[in-house]
């Protein structure tokens, strides 16, 4: 201590006995707090919970509208988002792990991925809305360069406009910097022996990496990428930028319908004065909230089913 | 462990016959490219988010019948692009609302997060060290369109409006603390690994000269974990100052210079919601506003995420 003057143990006591107060309150204010979004949730939205709510339409009286639409289009998007930034982002922390050399440019690549995961997503809609909304503006909205028949679910046609491909394309990028440094940190688990080993027998590095590496990583970066999932799953803001608030009363038909997710139904009756919507409000936040405790249980599922020590 | 070398030799050995060396070299190659290629991604995604927002920007300071300057649209203290007929183009009462929203929400959540953070590593015991954790990834994982829907109508009606009347439907403080709410698991769990971070040696050494807790805690862990801890505290305000549904829901949409919690304030993020939400006619100036504002909020985190970095990099403490 660089204090000269002692300071009397009194004091020292009535210090410490302070921080211990403070923290344990801080503590149970935290607690707290979660306790009474729950409980405030729960109460205003367990009376709007029935089977009609989850299989029917928006609707302009409270008491018949349900959230059918905004559910599937939640999955929808959520599968294409997984399905495209998964791969990636595999990929990408594949390169930066065990390929890329330790150089100047992939410390440079590795502070630009930190520096993604801090720009507000709201940004990444409008980069969304001018990349596959508009495809910067290189094709014309008034006639699309369609690929495919309407009538299939693979359907496209380009510029995506304000589709569910826009919306997933949008979302994958909101969360590719969360799931490179999630799949990069599950690939830092993996011990340099395991690698080397495989190397002595001749292995080439994608031999390596296809047989070695990532299998030993797969169950650390799958819970990785579940987590990285309810993230999408709950964003709103780059999905309002793309598709506005929309009331529909159709479950998406192909990658170019238009869509609605649970979270901006949320803000629309949310936003709203009357009392009876911020009820079905409450009900579509129990059941979002429950499809995240669904995502974190495959998670921890998979981290105690499958992850085994390696060293 | 050897398990996975075993298998993958085996798996090796069982594939028919070998391909040629020159195959296989093609191959490697090839993935090494496509890997290559798909890292090369995300840093398009950052030009592309660059060259978006300014060249939009650039579109609204330019555009016919523009009589905004980069000078009146940075330092202009009035903002009213859709009311009356002159509007007005100054950001500063949209960055004075995040400004006052983020402050109440560092306000809260930085010493009650730095709090918790000590708790679970100086005090909790294992098992509720564990249960802890445990909320801390719930309240992470909530949607923050959910913290709004609180802030309307628990934090308001309930909190604040008994305490005081001046407090309207929409104000800052129950936005902000809706927005503490938000980061206070990025504050506590980043905070604590930086506290954990630090090697027990140190406590035990400053135990043994005749420490109390609180003289390890305040003069030993957390100036040795300061690094970290600033820039858990820079990553939570940058998300604070991005949020978007809390404060659309929550602030109001006045965008008015003010220091007072309980009015209304718009801020950067919201008015954009506004204006994507269609009140304003596609590609005229109001439109193309939003534009301006989100290349200022851009900048702005841009900054505070580089500093973050910045500060971990050059103070960071390295311990054996």
């Amino acid at each position: 201590m660089s204090v000269g003057v002692a300071i009397p143990v009194a004091r020292r006591t009535r210090n410490d006995r302070l921080l211990w107060v403070a923290c344990l309150g801080a503590t149970t204010l935290a607690v707290a707090v979660l306790s009474a979004l729950l409980i405030a949730v729960f109460l205003q939205g367990v009376s709007s919970l029935d089977w009609h709510f989850l299989s029917s339409y928006a609707s302009r009286k409270a008491a018949n509208a349900g959230i059918l639409a905004p559910l599937m289009g939640s999955l929808w998007v959520c599968t294409l988002c997984g399905a495209i930034s998964i791969p990636i982002g595999i990929a990408t922390a594949i390169y930066l792990e065990e390929y890329a050399p330790k150089s100047r440019l992939r410390s440079f690549v590795q502070l630009n991925i930190s520096n993604l995961s801090g720009v507000p997503s709201i940004v990444y809609g409008i980069l969304g809305l001018a990349a596959f909304g508009r495809c910067f503006g290189v094709l014309s909205s008034d006639e699309p360069l369609a690929l495919g028949s309407p009538d299939s679910i693979f359907f496209i046609q380009l510029p995506l406009g304000r589709g569910i491909l826009a919306g997933a394309l949008t979302l994958s990028l909101v969360i590719l910097p969360i799931m490179i440094i999630a799949a990069q940190e599950a690939l830092r688990t993996v011990p340099k022996s395991l690698r080397h080993a495989a190397l002595a027998l001749g292995a080439t590095k994608w031999q390596v990496v296809r047989r070695v590496t990532l299998p030993a990583a797969l169950p650390t970066m799958m819970t990785g990428a579940i987590l990285s999932m309810s993230r999408a799953i709950g964003e709103a803001a780059p999905l309002l930028v793309i598709g506005g608030v929309l009331l529909l009363f159709s479950v998406p038909e192909n990658l170019m319908s238009d869509f609605t997710v649970l979270p901006l139904q949320i803000y629309n009756w949310a936003g709203r004065p009357q009392e009876e919507f911020h009820r079905i409000a409450a009900g579509a936040i129990i059941v979002q909230l429950a499809l995240l405790l669904l995502f974190n249980s495959v998670a921890v599922l998979i981290r105690q089913k499958l992850q085994r020590p390696l060293q | 462990m050897t398990a996975f070398a075993a298998r993958a030799a085996a798996d090796l050995s069982h594939r028919g016959r070998p391909r040629s060396v020159k195959i296989q070299r093609g191959v490697e190659w090839v993935i090494h490219a496509s890997l290559c290629g798909l890292t090369l991604l995300s840093v398009l995604t950052t030009a592309a988010i660059i060259v978006v927002v300014v060249r939009e920007s650039l579109g609204f300071f330019t555009m016919d019948g523009s009589t905004v300057s980069l000078w009146s649209f940075f330092t202009g203290t009035v903002w009213s692009p859709l009311l009356g007929a002159q509007p007005e183009y100054g950001v500063l009462p949209l960055v004075g609302g995040t400004v006052l929203v983020t402050s109440i929400a560092g306000l809260f959540a930085l010493p009650v997060g730095l709090l918790t953070a000590v708790f679970l590593s100086e005090y909790a015991s294992a098992r509720t060290r564990s249960v802890l954790k445990a909320v801390l990834e719930i309240l992470a994982g909530v949607p923050t369109v959910v913290y709004g829907f609180f802030a309307l109508t628990f934090i308001t009606p309930y909190l604040l409006q008994p305490l005081s009347d001046d407090f309207g439907t929409y104000n800052a403080m129950g936005a902000g603390l809706a927005v503490g709410i938000m980061i206070l698991p990025i504050v506590c769990s980043l905070s604590e690994d930086a506290l954990r971070a630090v090697p027990q040696s140190l406590r035990d050494g400053a135990y043994a000269l005749g420490s109390t807790k609180f003289d390890v805690t305040a003069r030993v862990v957390v100036p040795a974990g300061l690094s970290g801890i600033v820039a858990a505290f820079l990553l939570a305000l940058t998300r604070a100052i991005g949020e978007t549904m809390i404060v659309a829901l929550a602030a109001g949409g006045l965008a008015q210079l003010t220091a007072n919690p309980s009015e209304q304030v718009q801020t950067m993020t919201a008015y954009m919601v506004q204006i994507f939400l269609g009140d304003a006619p596609a590609n005229g100036i109001e439109y193309r506003s939003s534009y301006a504002v989100a290349m200022t909020l851009f900048a702005i985190t841009f900054v505070m995420t580089w500093t973050g970095a910045l500060v971990l990099k050059r103070y960071r403490e390295e311990y054996e």
